[in-house]
């Protein structure tokens, strides 16, 4: 017995010493110790709780080889431009990371949809060309088996814009641009303006110019949905989630004149699933940041601009979120048929809708006035004081009009110079940028996400260069400045 | 064929854009990437001689059905294509205006349409049951604005009140 005890006691040795000490000092804890394994035997046991395989089809994939935050207009054309360019079928991993399947925020379907090429940028109006040609080709380029085709419900009315005096020299400039490039473009003198459009009243008008062919208007909702259609056919996954953590590495090395330069490379992007606390580490090669009016703090959160001011590290996106009104109203006198997309000198615009003399229309705010973009509430006084008098003035037919609805929407409005962003970050090497083009992104948006797909697969823009487009700018200063925003 | 030498005008380049009107038209009928290698040789050498290029029409005509193609010259009755097709007499006529063109049934589309729009002096145009002409198509014919006088779109499947929005340009 006491051979036993001992051989017992000399056994596990120490352990039977460590095992009294621990004895001695909580005994309780070994019971609960052994109480929990227990009821983790049980659990494992089938019938248990405890499953090895649990469901994750809710969250995106482990690896991917480019993300797209953003699953607006520009993200799937981006998208869709990857997976057309790529060299082998399959060759390209992409996934899509939208925060809101319903799109109720996105600027992309509370735009009035216009398209135009009466910009002053020659990069502005190619893109925009190459951008009508996509949509009047929309069923060769997003054709899918077995899918009814899209009907963009294209108005070609097109855009015209009234300069007054102080606007004309720079309006003919822009037009003979435009029509270097192949806009088809017209200039009218107030004369022949109130003789085609007998509504409008010509007071302080010099110069109009007019979009023949190739602009006008169209439906936004289809051209997403079809893209998304077109983008999940061909193999890129979606993602119902919110990207909350880019988790990178820095590389610290030094250019040929001896600075010292920290470079930067993103290998997982953390994306958390609505209405829980779960998120996915997507480990990625590619970045693209088509996040609209929440650029600005995506980019924040890969840490760009987060350095001393003035620098290259220090250099933020200025891409911002500005909220704009769009108001529909009745006038049963208005514009007929003829009425294209008018853009007063004053900004404010109108467009016709439907066949009941319907319009629509708003004006963008001046930097003072801007509204506070944290929600998407309509402020209606802003039509009474600051839209009506204008068109009122421009159409005197519009001095008898009901509105029937407005609407809010984002512009990812870029502080800067109002156009696009486009192209890698110089720090972080593999962000790439689409976003920024202040409310002409959904009609540049086939040409952009072209041009991004080139850049991420070629290194340089193969079709429409632009270089002036990137983000190096912001640092350097060098504005590619836009005269023609609505 | 002795008048028309009288109303010479510089018109040739039209003809050359006929063919390519037909190059069009088979853009639109042809499935989209299956016969593109095999046409671009014909294509190549289509530009550069005649020869071929009326080989080419012959082959089309043969592929697009119903193309009934009815010219009225200045002062002269309808020409209609023969058994071979438009290139017979056509080509000693290449540089005499055109006043009317009847498209009716054919698979004309927005490229095929460059041809119809060089023709400055149009009078009369007939789209006709054209299966392939849209809005967008419609929105290119201010070009002919100052002589169009008679348009006809009847049973056109494409178009929409949106594309007949923007023929006010033809006053």
């Amino acid at each position: 017995m006491l051979r036993r005890a001992l051989r017992l006691g000399l056994g596990p040795g120490l352990l039977g010493r460590g095992l009294g000490t621990h004895r001695e000092g909580s005994t309780l804890d070994w019971h609960g110790k052994v109480s929990e394994i227990k009821k983790k035997i049980q659990s494992v046991l089938p019938g248990g709780a405890w499953s090895p395989l649990c469901d994750t089809s809710h969250l995106p994939p482990e690896h991917s080889d480019v993300v797209i935050v953003g699953g607006g207009v520009l993200g799937l054309s981006v998208a869709y431009w990857l997976k057309r360019l790529e060299k082998r079928q399959g060759a390209i991993r992409v996934l899509v990371v939208e925060r809101d399947h319903t799109y109720s925020q996105a600027s992309t379907v509370l735009s009035v949809g216009g398209i135009r090429q009466q910009f002053s940028l020659p990069e502005n109006i190619q893109l925009s060309l190459f951008s009508v040609e996509f949509l009047r080709n929309i069923n060769e380029y997003l054709a899918v088996v077995d899918d009814p085709p899209l009907d963009l419900q294209f108005n070609p009315s097109g855009y015209l814009f009234l300069a007054s005096e102080e606007g004309a020299t720079i309006m003919e400039n822009n037009v003979k641009v435009q029509r270097q490039e192949g806009a088809k473009v017209c200039l009218m003198s107030p004369e022949q303006l109130q003789k085609k459009f007998p509504w409008i009243n010509t007071e302080g008008v010099a110069l109009a110019s007019y979009g023949l062919e190739n602009e006008g208007w169209f439906d936004p909702w289809c051209l997403l949905q079809g893209l998304r259609r077109k983008v999940q056919s061909m193999g890129v996954l979606f993602c119902h989630g919110e990207v909350t953590r880019f988790v990178s590495s820095s590389n610290h090395m030094e250019t040929a004149i001896g600075e010292k330069v920290t470079l930067k490379r993103i290998h997982e992007v953390h994306v958390k699933v609505d209405h829980s606390q779960e998120y996915q580490p997507v480990e990625c090669a590619i970045v693209v940041n088509a996040a609209g009016a929440w650029s600005g703090r995506i980019a924040e959160l890969a840490g760009i601009g987060k350095g001393p001011p003035g620098t290259l590290q220090g250099t933020k996106l200025p891409v911002e979120p500005r909220k704009r009104y769009v108001y529909l109203w009745h006038c049963p006198q208005g514009p007929g048929l003829e009425a294209p997309l008018v853009a007063d000198p004053s900004g404010a615009y109108f467009r016709r809708e439907g066949l009941g003399n319907n319009y629509l229309g708003g004006c963008s705010p001046t930097e003072e006035e801007e509204p506070d973009p944290g929600n998407l509430e309509v402020d209606h006084d802003f039509f009474q004081e600051k839209v009506w008098p204008y068109l009122a003035q421009r159409v005197p037919a519009f001095e008898t009009l009901k509105v029937r609805r407005a609407w809010a929407g984002y512009y990812d409005y870029n502080t800067f110079d109002q156009n696009g962003v486009v192209g890698p970050h110089p720090l972080v090497v593999n962000m790439y940028f689409a976003t920024g083009f202040s409310g002409h992104g959904l009609q540049q948006a086939p040409a952009v996400g072209r041009a991004v797909a080139e850049v991420m697969l070629e290194g340089h823009f193969q079709t429409i260069n632009l270089s002036p487009f990137l983000f190096n700018r912001f640092y350097l200063g060098e504005k590619a400045q836009e005269h023609c925003i609505i | 064929m002795a008048a028309s030498g009288a109303s010479l005008r510089l018109v040739a380049p039209v003809w050359n854009r006929g063919t390519s009107g037909i190059r069009g038209l088979s853009r639109s009928v042809d499935p989209e990437g299956s016969q593109r290698k095999g046409r671009t040789l014909l294509q190549f050498l289509a530009d550069h001689f005649y020869d071929v290029e009326a080989v080419r029409e012959y082959l089309l005509q043969k592929q697009v059905l119903k193309v009934l193609r009815k010219n009225r010259f200045q002062d002269k009755e309808w020409m209609r294509p023969n058994g071979r097709g438009l290139s017979g007499e056509l080509w000693k006529l290449w540089e005499v205006p055109i006043e009317a063109v009847d498209a009716s049934g054919c698979a004309i589309n927005y490229q095929g349409l460059d041809n119809v729009l060089a023709l400055k002096e149009l009078q009369s145009l007939s789209l006709q049951c054209c299966p392939h002409v849209d809005d967008w198509c419609l929105s290119r014919l201010h070009q002919l604005a100052n002589s169009l006088q008679e348009l006809s779109l009847a049973g056109c499947p494409r178009i929409s009140e949106r594309g007949l929005a923007c023929l006010h340009h033809l006053q």
